[in-house]
Formats: C-alpha cells, structure tokens, sequence
C-alpha cells in the first residue's frame, strides 16, 4: 500500500472541497478501496474518511411514501431494517446473500454502489486493463472467462459488476443521491453503472470528487412487497460472488401480473433491467411461457465473450426460477440461506431423503 | 506527522501515535499494541481470522484503517475470559471441537459472539452455518463450531435469564 | 475401542488415558488467543520483511529499482540476487536420500514460476516493507509461459512423491485383458489444488553468533532443523526451531522454502530478528501444490462382475525445475481385488512452483478416479455400487499378496450403509428427489490410506514427586497430537495424564520424526510409549529387587502400572508407588528413551492400511446444476483410536477436503502469463460452513497387532479418499450425468 494522506473531514462540505486534490478519494467502509489498495490497484494520494459525516446513517420513510437511505448505512443494518425488509424484501435478501456478515457490518450503501469488478485481470496491476488503466487493452479477452459478462460488453471490457445488492435497487429504479464540488444531483441507478462501448470500458458516471450521499426508492416500489425474490447461483454454499443472479418482483392484481420488475447481476457491467422483458409480464399470468418470454427478452443480444456460454443458459433459467418463486409469494420469513436455490432445509441427521 | 488516535480495547483506553497511516486495525492490534490473539489469514476481508467486535460488532479488523477506529471500542479475543474462567462461547468450541489448528479459532470465536449478539440466528443450525460462512476453517471444524454457537447461545440466554 | 492392550513382553498396558474422547490440551490457549504462532512472536528490535514476487512464469529479471524502495521511509534493506550473501548450500541442489525440493533463494536472476521470490525488502514496519517490496517494478525478459497438460512438457518420471515407484504391473497384464468381457475406458482430470493452511507460512528469525533461532511452523522440526542448518554452514544443534502451533500444515509446511531462508539471512546480516509472514497471494508460489492430473482408468471385468484388469495411467504435472508427481495410479494397487493390476505415471513439466504433499498426496486424487471409475463400471454391469465393490474386495493386499495387518472394510460397508440408509437406494440416476423438486443421488466410495510410520524418539523422566516429563519434538498441526501423544505417554508411564509434563514441538527435544503421512500418532506415540515403558522397566527392577517391596521377587513380566503405581499383575492388591519405590532406592529422577518405528519383520510380511466408505447424498438443482452435498457419512477402521472426539474431527475434515476437492477447489493459472487469476480466498474456493450441513464419521473397532505395539494407523488423510468418488457419483445419480472433471461445475450438469 502506497503512502498516503489521511483526512477525517466533519462535514460534507470539507470532503467535497478535500477531494479536489489530485489523488484523493473517499473512504467509507473500506471493504472494496483499502482490498484494491493492498493489491496495488488503487494507490490515492489522499484519503478522505467519509464513514463518520454526520447525517449519512439514517433510514428514512418520506412522505410520498418513498424510502431513502443515507450512503453510510451499513449493508447489515439496512437488511435487518424490519420495515425495510419488508418493504423491499428482495433488497434485504440480496444484501445477505453478499459477501460475509463481517463485511455486511463494515460495507457502506455508497461503497456497495461504487464498488469495482472482481474481474481477475483488473485485479492483477501487471495484467492489460482499460478500466484501470485506459487505453492499455484487456487482458481478460481470451483469458480465463468463465465468469465474464454475456451481455453488453465490448472489446474494451468484459468485466461485470459485482454488486448483488444493486441489482434489485435497479430492477425498483432506485435514485442515487450525488453531492460534488458541482452541489448536489440525482442520478438514476441505470446512470449510475456504464456499459463498456466501442471505445469505451465503462465503469461509474460520477464526476471526479462527486461521492454518493444516499439513495432513494420511489414510492412504487414498496408495491411489490408481496411478490419479491432474488437469487444467486455460486461456486460455494455462501461467501461467493453470483455467477449469475436475478432479482424479479411482481406486482400482483388477482392471478394477474400488473408490473413486474426484473434485473440480473453477474452478466454485465451494470445490473441488467430491459423495459421490453417487465413489459411481457405485465398483463399476463405467471405461467411458463410467459416467463420464458420474459427471460428470452431480458437475454435478448447476449453472447459470449469466452468460455462462458453457460451462463446465457443459467440467466435464463434462473430469471424463470425467480419469476416463478416470486409469482408464490415473498417468504414470510427470510430463507435460511439467503438467495440460495436450495431454500429447503436438510434432512434430520442420519435420516435418508425424503423421496 | 504522525496521527493520535485512542482506542478502548478490551476495556482499556490505548493512546497511540500512529505513525503511518496505512496500519489497518488488525495490524495496530497485533504489532503495536501486542495483542496477537487475532490473526491474519488472507488479509483482505476473506477468510475471517482477524474478526474483532468493534462497537460491539463483527467486522475484518484487515479492512480497517486503524486511523477510521478512532475512539472506538475494540473487543478481541484476549477480552472474553474473566481470569480463568473462560467466556461461554470459549467453553462451548473446546467441549465441542470447534476447531482444530486453532488458527482461525479467535476470529471464530469473535464471529460467533457477535453473532449470538446479533440475535439472528437463534438455535437453527442452517441460520448459523449460513452466518458463520465469513469465517473459513480449512481444517473444516464446521460441525463443532455450529455446536459450539448453540450451545453457547443457550448457556448465555440462561445467564441472562437467571439475571434478570 | 478397546482400552486395554497388552504389549508382548512389557510391564505395561494401555492405560486410561488412551481412549478417551478428552478435548484438546491446548483447547484453552486457542480459544483465549494466547496460543502463540511464529508470526506472534515480536522479540525486540524486530524487522519486518516481505519479498518481492515474480509476475512472470518464465525468464530473468532484468532491473529492479532498488533505489526506489531504499528510499521509502523505514527501508532498510533490499536483497537481491546482486547482493545476496552466499549459502553453504546451493538451493538448487537435493542432498542425496533426503527429502527436499529445490527451491528459490535469490540464487541468480532467473524466473521459473509466477510468485517465486525475486527480493526480499527488510524495514522497520511490515507497512513499509510491502511498499518498498511493490516499488522495486521489476523488469523482466520474459520467455511464453508453459501453462496446462497439453502446452507442458511430457516426460517419463523415475518416481512419484517423493521416492515413490511410478510403474508398478501386478500379474498378467495381457491375460487379465482378454479374460475381461466388459471394459470401460474412461479419463478423469483433476487441477492444481492448493493447500492454502489458515496461517500463511511464517518466520521469525533471530541470530546470537552462531547460533540460530526460528520460529516457524514445522511437519518435521528435527528434520527440518537440519535443512536450515546446512544452508548456513553451522551445526543442526546450533538451530532452534520452535514451532508450538502450526496454523495448519496438510504437507506444506514440511520443508524449508526460499523465504525463510531469506529471513534468515537477512537477520543475520543486519544483526536483528526479522519476521516474514506470506501473504495470502503468495500461498500461491513458492509452498507446493497438489499437481493437476489426467487419470486413464481402464477396467475390465468378466461376466460376474470381478474384476479381470485395473489399469490405471496418470498423467501429472510438476515444474519446469524439479519433479513431485501426483502418485494418483497408487490407489489401484490396493484397493480392490484384480489378478491384473498396471499402474503408471507420466509427467508434465509446467511452469508452475514444484508440487508436494498436499492432504493424501496421490491418494486423493487417485481415489477420485479409481471411485468414480468403479462406479462407471458398477452401472456397465447393472449392479449396485456397494455390491460391486463388494464382488471385488480385497482379502489380501492386491499388490503383494500379503495378508493385510487388519482389515475392517467390510465392516464399514455395512456400517456405512446402514446408518446412511443405502438399501433404499435405487439403481438407476434421476430417480429420486426432495420436495422442494431438486434431484437427489446417493454415492459411494471406498476410503484407503496407507498405515505409515517414519521413526522418532522420545526421552521421559520420572521425577520423584511421582510426576513425569515427557518429550518428543512432535507437530501439532491441528490434528491433536499434543493430546493423543500426552495420552499415550501417560499410559505408557501409568500415570494419570495430569501428572505429566508433555513436551513437544522444539527441536531440542528427541526427534518426534514427521507430522506426515497420517503416521504421526503411531510413530511419535510409539516412541513416548516405550520411554515410559523403560521407566517402568527400571522402576520395576528397583522394586522387585527390594525385599521391603510388595513386589519383591514379582519378576519383570509379573508387573502392571496404573495410576502412578507398579502391580503385581498376578495380585493387583499387592503395589506400591512409583515415588515410595524411588524414596527407597533414594533416586530423585528416573530417566527413560524409546524409540517408535515399525518392527521390520512385521512390515516385511503384512500389508497396512487404514480403510473406509464414504456415502455421499448430493441435492442437485435440475435446471441450474448448483450441487449441494446434504449428507456425507464416512465409517472408517484405523485401528486403535486413541481419542475417538479428535480422530471423529480429522476424520470430518478430510471428508469436507473431498467436499471441497469434489466441488469447488482449482488454482487456475492464466495459459499465456502463468499468474493465477483466482490467487485469494475469494477466488480458490474451501468450503465455508454452510457447505458442509451433514457430515459425520462413524469409527468401526478395529484391532491390528502388526502395525506397532500402540496398534494405532492414522486417520489425518483417510477422509478426503473415498469422499470425492463418493459425491461425484452421487451426482452422477442425481443427474444421470458423470461429472469426470474436478471440481464438478454446474455447466456439466446443465446440458
């Protein structure tokens, strides 16, 4: 880890003016920038420390009915929030499913948000990166791809974004709050989250000493409370990014789909939300070949981008499973492992199978 | 110049003058302040073997500028037993071989108090292995440490309870 | 178990000690954190240090800006090939008959593998001495990477392991060939696995002139204590290697690697302790690895279902530098009857760090393709798994003939299925499945570990308060050694475990041989068994030469000791006390050697192994192949357990390494850089806790009167064997898909 200059700013406004030093950066939770900094992939020459301003810790119920929560709430404490649970329970479970419980306690909402690829090459300062260092190339082409993005990736990048958390926000178009020595503005997760181009890696849309203050969920979005999963396929029972994951939530009138609400994680760069995918489901009945509409529209364009064929197949399935988990109705009590596909629990010991 | 910062750890105020920003707490705990018992594993946020309470919650002491911690309280595991006589949650992993090399045994143990703490997870062995999944054991004493998080659960609500 | 034994010829028996399921002895300094690994120690004046490692798999190094890290504040040292100061021993050199692999301390410029170390910077602050270690931006001339079976280069190997025989045909190879009528073909792959311990391996080193301290975790510590010696031209007894705790070992921690030996000599040249801790990434290097196999299992059988030909063939990988190889066909030798048995090795030189013992070096990997080979053959010939190892089990060595020292497999087959319910099970796949629709399998596989012993010794002393020192330079990696072997020291001296002072993990203390091989207990254990039976054999001639003694005239095979007294073994009520009988002979210390190895004629007419069956259930999701094993239950014979609650815990373990060796563990290196590209925890996937619901270890008696007068084999790596066949054909009965590429991904289950 480089040498750097340590600033503990009281408020908002001393951070934002702090951060116009070249170099500088924000520090919350520390989970994601001090990783990326003992690996040499991050090396700011200032670090400004966010993680006590005042005013950032607070869930808050507007009063249109939208929720908003500052960008220092940790992950765990949002997800055992018992009303925002259970008003967006598909949040709370893709909060659990990540990482480890020692992480969810240290992560803040704007660390999740910002948080960069797990790519391999991205992590490996000796490997071609553009997103780290643009212009150099991309290392993770004809490399080892099993995990890479399917979908909306360039030659400049086949890296995915991380976050299970931010999948669901953008599946209830959450709307980040950004303050920066430009004051202060909303930006639509969708913005939040580029798609590598021609040209282009990606990566976030904020502007230099920009920092994100919080985020909130529109009033809507507490309607599908009753209809909420997301699920995660990995490589281990737990403590593992998603392969694939998919966050799908139904708003239910009588056996009919009125609005559904779809993205998946672990394909892109950004969380993957298609208005075409939401638009099959709505008026219809959850039944198969709806949703498999659903998952074909929602996958529509994707391809490869190496040895990773397989997860094209396994987002479509898993939207298919989601879609139906939800269609039966949010869990009354948060599954013991969280987003997993195996909810049931195991037999009694030394019991065979039920089958 | 370097940063003063204070910490309360396990009960005692420790006045430090850091001299490089980049220590992360668990390096503070271990090679300034001597309390060794928490360990290093892996060092960024994957394994669990340096998990202190701080606050009194489970947190990867790695990830963890110490500089960030300043004026708070720390609990390691050189703070559960009163004297001899040990913290329940550290009964309940010797009874029940919760581990074996020990290695990962105090970030465990912090894992596992934080964890009754929390009260999440009750006595469902599923609930806690999914809870306890942040801290890797490769000698794989998975089993002791799920028995070891109820049993302590159970002798820590019935302190409580005879208390109260 | 039985708790009592008597030993042909000796005053003694196993006592009370033995059997017990008592808890860890070092249970209270783990869990308060007081329990002190080589990293913990901070002796004034410590320097930290931190090498620098390659990024490249193949080349020189051709600059380092050391004026860069020199200048980073608190640098006070950068090592290099330039500078280095000479070692007696070249690193590149094998001491003819031991056990060593060449290894990298700053010999010259050259690079052979990703991660090796190529400087070591020393500064007052392990902050400053990873800074300076990133500042040196090496410069490379890089030549392509050789990454990966089909891009290595192949080779005939003269042996596996270390010393193993690569090519060994049993029978008429030809005959058993054409006698078959049914014949599978089939190739199993398995990838690099690492270790990864819990504790990064770590040093520190402290010099008084010639004399040499470490702290360092050790397998081996007398062995070792010499290797370090004779790197630095002084006298093993010169070195000091302490290694109390080991945070985890499972082979890796054995041998001397280039980063110690680089600690060492920087504390010796800048006159101060330094410490080096691995970091997790470089857990990827320069320890050893268990090489990547391609295994061609080939089994023919006549139309009962017997085995006619077992022909196993492994291909393995090593580095470009020196030769370990996987020594996979091993397991075909043993296992399962076949009047024709051809087992051979290949190898691949890649540009990777040399592998080493990994948990069951061979044995595991060559399990998982001998069990899931058997069970590829059990379906061809319709029959059930359990019967068709059944048709073909082993009543004497299948390699040597021998009668085996003891053989309890059956008994784990019955005890095995029984408790795991294997009757119910039907024959074909995709037959059954939970009520959540997830498709459910049960396998099976057969547990084999050869029952080792290397040779140790042990110095006791009985003091005349009635309680005694005991003393062997064992390892305690986890696997309980500084109980059992208190344990069985107690019983050796009768004297409740209480009274006694067990000493271990120094090496001043008498040779505890290796913490390997899963032969660690019978050797060292041995050993402190018989110091303490010449003790009591001293003990007795004093008494039974008093005529003031009850046991006057009882005679040597006459005597019993029990709970600090001798007995007559004829007259229990007649004793006396061990302090009362050395009171009267006015001796304040009785002092006792032993040593443990195995009696050689014993070794020459019996085959030894420890056994066992592993029974796999595996959920499978039907569209998405995630794959969660539900329940896993091993029954295993390994002669006399000495502490049934911590063998159950090494049994578990090794079961959950086959859980993890089965679906999830694999270093995977880039094909054109070399570098790992999964080098962490978060990337190399172990199991965490929620992977592993439902594991238990049944321990089937077993008495074994060959083995070693302890009658104890080894339990360390016989889990992990056995399991991974177990799950994957658990799956395979799941999906009806055979999963022959480990670990087993979801892609293979999809379609």
């Amino acid at each position: 880890m480089n040498l750097f200059e340590y600033l503990r700013p009281a408020s908002l406004d001393e951070a934002i003016a702090a951060a116009r030093a070249p170099g500088a950066t924000y520090l919350a939770g520390g989970t994601n920038l001090l990783d990326l900094m003992k690996i040499g992939v991050q090396t700011p020459r200032t670090i400004i420390d966010i993680s006590r301003l005042p005013g950032l810790d607070r869930i808050e119920r507007l009063a249109d009915g939208a929720t908003r929560v500052g960008a220092m709430v940790r992950n765990a404490d949002l997800a055992r929030d018992a009303d925002f649970a259970a008003n967006y329970p598909a949040v709370a479970e893709a909060l659990l499913s990540g990482a480890s419980a020692q992480l969810r306690n240290a992560a803040s909402l704007g660390g999740n948000l910002m948080q960069q690829t797990r790519c391999s090459y991205f992590q490996d300062p000796h490997s071609a990166c553009n997103r780290r260092e643009p212009g150099s190339g991309c290392a993770a082409l004809d490399g080892e791809t099993r995990n890479h993005a399917v979908i909306g990736w360039s030659d400049q990048c086949i890296a995915t974004h991380p976050s299970d958390f931010c999948v669901p926000l953008a599946a209830l178009g959450a709307v980040v709050e950004v303050a920066g020595p430009g004051g202060t503005r909303d930006l639509p997760i969708a913005q939040l989250h580029m798609l590598p181009d021609a040209t282009s890696p990606g990566g976030t849309t904020l502007a230099p000493g920009e920092m994100i203050t919080g985020l909130r969920l529109p009033p809507e979005a507490a309607a599908f409370r009753d209809n909420a999963r997301y699920l995660k396929l990995r490589e281990r029972t737990s403590f593992a990014f998603a392969v694939v994951s998919v966050a799908a939530m139904l708003r239910m009138e009588g056996d009919v789909i009125a609005e559904a609400r779809l993205a998946l994680g672990g394909v892109a760069a950004q969380p993957w939300r298609r208005a075409e995918a939401e638009a099959v489901l709505a008026g219809a009945k959850p039944g198969d070949d709806a949703i498999a509409a659903a998952a074909e529209a929602l996958m529509a364009g994707a391809r490869p981008s190496g040895d990773n064929a397989h997860k094209i197949t396994l987002a479509k399935r898993l939207i298919q499973k989601a879609l139906h988990l939800a269609a039966a109705g949010t869990p009354a009590v948060m599954p013991a492992l969280p987003a997993s596909v195996f909810t049931s629990e195991p037999a009694e010991r030394g019991e065979p199978a039920d089958v | 110049m370097p940063l003063s910062i204070s910490l309360i750890v396990n009960g005692e105020q420790k006045d430090i003058a850091l001299e490089d920003p980049r220590a992360t707490l668990l390096d503070v705990l271990r090679d300034r302040i001597g309390l060794t018992g928490t360990k290093k594993g892996c060092d960024r946020g994957q394994c669990g073997a340096c998990t202190v309470l701080i606050d009194g919650r489970r947190i990867n002491s790695c990830l963890s500028l110490a500089a960030s911690q300043d004026g708070a309280e720390i609990t390691t595991i050189e703070g559960l037993a009163a004297g001899d006589d040990l913290h329940p949650v550290q009964a309940a992993f010797i009874e029940t071989d919760g581990f074996q090399c020990g290695y990962c045994t105090p970030g465990q143990i912090m894992s596992a108090l934080g964890l009754i703490r929390e009260g999440i997870a009750d006595d469902d062995p599923e609930r806690i292995r999914e809870a306890m999944s942040g801290n890797i054991c490769r000698c794989a004493a998975y089993q002791g440490i799920t028995e070891a998080v109820i049993k302590a659960n159970a002798r820590m609500r019935d302190t409580q309870e005879s208390q109260s | 178990m039985s708790d009592t034994l008597t030993t042909p010829g000796a005053h003694t028996r196993m006592g009370s000690n033995s059997g017990q399921p008592m808890t860890r002895r070092d249970g209270i300094a783990k869990v308060t954190g007081t329990a002190t690994y080589a990293a913990d120690n901070r002796p004034e004046g410590l320097l930290h240090a931190v090498y620098a490692m390659s990024s490249v798999a193949r080349g020189r190094v051709t600059a380092l800006d050391v004026a860069a890290a020199l200048a980073h504040p608190g640098v006070v040292h950068v090592m290099t090939p330039e500078n280095r100061p000479p070692l007696a021993q070249d690193p590149d050199d094998k001491p003819e008959g031991s056990m060593a692999l060449r290894i990298e301390a700053l010999q010259n410029s050259s690079v052979r593998y990703v991660g090796q170390p190529i400087a070591l910077v020393v500064a007052e602050t392990l902050e400053a001495a990873t800074e300076g270690a990133r500042l040196l931006a090496p410069v490379y001339a890089v030549e392509p990477a050789r990454i990966g079976f089909d891009a290595g280069e192949a080779f005939e190997p003269e042996s596996t392991g270390f010393g193993g025989q690569p090519n060994i045909d049993i029978g008429d190879i030809a005959a058993g060939r054409a006698a078959g009528t049914r014949h599978l073909d089939q190739t199993y792959e398995t990838p690099l696995q690492y270790h990864n311990a819990m504790e990064p391996h770590a040093i520190v080193a402290q010099w008084q002139d010639d004399h040499l301290t470490i702290d360092t975790p050790n397998q081996a510590i007398v062995m070792a204590r010499a290797a370090f010696a004779a790197f630095f031209d002084i006298p093993a007894e010169n070195v000091l290697l302490r290694s109390p705790y080991l945070g985890g070992g499972f082979g890796s921690k054995a041998l001397p690697i280039g980063p110690q030996i680089l600690a060492i000599l920087a504390a010796r040249e800048l006159q101060r302790p330094v410490k080096l801790a691995l970091r997790r990434d470089q857990m990827f290097g320069p320890v050893q690895h268990r090489g990547a196999t391609r295994q061609r299992m080939q089994l023919d059988m006549d139309d009962t279902g017997r085995l006619t030909l077992l022909d196993h063939h492994t291909t393995a990988t090593t580095s470009s530098f020196d030769t370990f190889i996987e020594g996979a066909s091993a397991a075909s030798r043993n296992t399962y009857a076949s009047p024709a048995i051809a087992t051979s090795h290949s190898g691949v030189r890649v540009d990777t760090g040399t592998p080493g013992a990994v948990r069951a070096p061979g044995e595991a990997s060559g399990s998982a393709a001998l069990e899931c080979a058997m069970d590829e053959a059990a379906e061809l010939m319709g029959l059930d798994p359990l019967d068709f190892r059944l048709r073909n089990y082993a009543e004497t060595d299948p390699q040597t003939g021998k009668p085996f020292s003891s053989k309890a497999l059956r008994e784990c087959y019955e005890a095995g299925a029984k408790a795991f319910g294997w009757q119910n099970r039907p024959l074909a796949p995709r037959q059954m499945r939970d009520d959540q629709g997830h498709l459910v399998g049960w396998g099976m596989g057969t547990s084999l570990f050869g029952a080792h012993m290397n040779k140790a010794q042990a110095r006791a002393v009985l003091r005349a308060d009635g309680s005694a020192m005991i003393a062997t330079a064992g390892a305690d990696m986890g696997q309980g050694a500084w109980t059992a072997l208190a344990q069985i020291a107690a019983d050796g001296l009768g004297l409740d475990i209480d009274k006694i002072d067990f000493r271990s993990g120094e090496s001043s203390l008498p040779n505890g041989g290796i913490a390997g091989g899963s032969g660690h207990t019978a050797t060292a254990g041995s050993a402190l068994f018989a110091a303490g039976e010449d003790v009591i054999r001293q003990l007795a001639d004093l008494a039974t030469a008093d005529p003031a003694s009850p046991l006057f005239g009882a005679g040597n095979a006459g005597v019993v000791a029990r709970q600090g007294r001798l007995h007559r073994a004829d007259d229990e009520s007649r004793s006396e006390s061990y302090n009362e009988i050395m009171a009267k002979a006015g001796i304040s210390e009785l002092e006792g050697k032993g040593e443990g190895a195995r009696d050689p004629g014993h070794a020459e007419s019996r085959a030894m192994f420890s056994h066992g069956a592993v029974f796999a259930e595996v959920r499978v999701d039907p569209d998405l192949g995630q794959v969660r094993v539900s329940r896993l239950i091993g029954a295993f014979a390994a002669g006399r357990i000495i502490n049934p609650h911590l063998a159950r815990s090494q049994l578990l373990g090794g079961m959950i390494w086959g859980l993890g060796f089965a679906l999830m563990e694999e270093g995977i290196h880039d094909k054109r850089t070399g570098r790992p590209v999964n080098g962490d925890l978060a990337g190399y996937h172990v199991p965490v806790n929620a992977d592993a619901p439902m594991v238990e270890a049944l321990m089937i008696h077993e008495d074994d009167a060959f083995v070693n007068p302890l009658g104890v084999k080894g339990v360390g790596e016989l889990g992990i064997t056995g399991t991974v066949g177990a799950i994957a054909n658990a799956v395979w009965h799941a999906t009806g898909v055979r999963p022959r590429s480990f670990p087993i991904h979801m892609e293979t289950l999809i379609g």
